[in-house]
């Protein structure tokens, strides 16, 4: 096996691009992440994405977005794995190069949600779990997660105002990123006052939908020259599943695919959670943050929240995470997602993060959680 | 319309079938042929008892579609009193009476209309609290 290396990002902002179709989102990612490779093609394509058959009526991403980015003839595949999509098809990307059969690829993630009314986009999302046994019975994706934030809650004793932080923070790191979909600022009151969905869960809880798509294109280290850029590398990648349904769990309230993929990506890397710099997590909904932080060893069973109340999950504390907004701020585009927390710890350990930059930051680590639990990938880079 | 899953799924849906492990005595609910205590064959059916606990539950205010006439409605995890958890709508009840812990029994209610007026009526597992005897 090869090392293997980022050397193009590229992403478009997540916002509701009424003016975009999945396509042109697309396109726009991979153009930019050859631009900054300086390259004008790869060997294969592939393309992170959950919900397009859905939404958008259209499968077969793979040959849509080549032909559209001038990469008609290339090797080119759509990955689906719910909400870790993106995050899949790095991984698919990495294992292609790596395994030397493919000599440089690009894995781009893309979903465009408001091109249908609220209600679908909720369905739609609920395919991501088990349509017999938990979306019959009328259980919506936010459900699924606050029946697992109710239940944490009365297991640890914790207030729903102590899962604040992780909001606040997201927030407030979104507020510096032109890239992110909520630039605002808020604070314990917002949080508390905030619309209920499905409680405990109230709409600061819950990450935002949105239009997206980012992309990164690797080549093996090998072929790289030190020229004074940073070489950073893809050191720690491993993948794990679940349940797809939360009552078949062996314990609901720990991510056992997360613990994994997270254990397997460390060992790796050769590392541990005290040499990561920061952590870009999954914070589809704060309890999630709580539960993954916790499976990857940063904090003890049913103590996340106390890292965030510490406000050691700040860029200045010892754990920054969701560094430039996190789902909650930054957007959940959801096939993009995993892309998008890649490309933003690439540009941590350029030291390209302008007014997020978390100060020398050499390790970074990510994790794109699909369905409630369900399918969990987790990456850790490295800058050489 | 979905009527091949709906009727594929009726054991289920109105009778609470899963299937016991004869190798480790596991049951299993929803029934999945392969044991997933023990990895052995699993294909005995069996009838749960529909007695349970409340193991969580929230309120849902923004459906799915399909779901829009019924909202809000309460949705929980069951722990069965067999070992296995099922997802299913708490009926009969307040959601603000709702508690962790609270002993629940299965009934056989709408769940909804698949399509329109003329549409399918799909029946199914609710649970609803324990009745206390008189
Ligand atoms: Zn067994």
């Amino acid at each position: 096996m090869r090392e293997v290396a980022i050397v193009g990002i590229g992403m478009t902002p997540v916002d509701e691009h009424w003016d975009k179709s999945i396509r042109e989102l697309a396109a726009e990612a991979v153009l930019l992440a050859l631009e900054d490779a300086q390259r004008e093609s790869v060997d294969a394509l592939f393309v992170g994405n959950m919900l397009s058959g859905l939404i958008s009526q259209q499968e077969n991403l793979g040959a849509l977005v080549a032909d559209w980015t001038g990469l008609r003839y290339t090797e080119a595949i759509k990955v689906e794995a719910a909400c870790s999509s993106g995050a899949a098809a790095v991984r698919q990307a990495l294992i292609a190069v790596a395994s030397g059969y493919i000599d440089s690829a690009i894995a781009v993630g893309v979903e465009k949600m408001t091109e249908a009314r609220g209600s679908e986009v909720t369905a739609a999302l609920a395919t991501a779990a088990d349509a017999d046994y938990e979306v019959a019975h009328g259980v919506s994706f936010v459900a699924l997660n606050a029946l697992i934030m109710q239940r944490y809650m009365h297991e640890y004793g914790w207030q729903h105002a102590h899962f604040a932080p992780f909001s606040i923070n997201a927030h407030a790191n979104a507020l510096t990123n032109p890239y992110a979909r909520l630039r605002e600022k808020i604070d314990e009151q917002d949080y508390a006052k905030a619309k209920m969905i499905a409680y405990p869960i109230n709409l600061l809880d819950a990450s935002p939908i949105g239009d997206g798509a980012a992309a990164v294109l690797l080549v093996p280290r090998e072929t790289l020259r030190k020229n004074g850029k940073p070489i950073i590398k893809i050191a720690g990648s491993a993948a794990a599943t679940d349940s797809i349904a939360i009552h078949d769990r062996k314990d609901p309230l720990w991510l056992r695919a997360a613990e994994i993929s997270a254990k397997k990506a460390f060992s790796q890397a050769g590392v541990g959670p005290k040499e990561i710099d920061f952590f870009e997590l999954h914070d589809a909904f704060s309890i999630m943050s709580a539960l993954s932080l916790e499976a990857c060893g940063f904090a003890q069973r049913g103590q996340g929240p106390r890292l965030a109340l510490e406000g050691q999950i700040t860029l200045k504390g010892k754990l920054p995470i969701t560094t430039m907004g996190g789902l909650k701020a930054r957007g959940h585009p959801v096939g993009a997602t995993g892309v998008y927390q890649i490309v933003e710890a690439v540009l941590q350990l350029r030291g390209a993060a302008g007014e997020n930059q978390v100060p020398d930051a050499k390790i970074g680590m990510t994790q794109n959680i699909g369905g409630s639990g369900s399918n969990i990938i987790t990456h850790i880079l490295v800058r050489e | 319309m979905e009527v091949p899953r709906h009727w594929r799924l009726r054991k289920q849906r109105y009778g609470l079938v899963g299937e016991a492990c004869p190798h480790c005595e596991s049951k299993l609910f929803p029934p999945r042929d392969v044991c997933p205590e023990c990895g052995k064959d699993a294909r005995e059916p069996y009838q749960f008892s529909g007695r349970g606990e409340v193991y969580s539950f929230t309120t849902v205010y923004e459906p799915p579609t399909g779901f829009e006439e019924y909202a809000p409605y309460t949705v929980a995890l069951v722990k069965l009193e067999e070992g296995p958890m099922v997802t299913a709508q708490l009926t009969d009840v307040n959601s603000k009476d709702v508690k962790i812990g609270m002993p629940v029994e299965m009934v056989t209610r709408k769940i909804r209309t698949d399509g329109d007026e003329r549409g399918m009526i799909i029946y199914g597992y609710k649970f609803r609290p324990v009745l206390q005897k008189s």
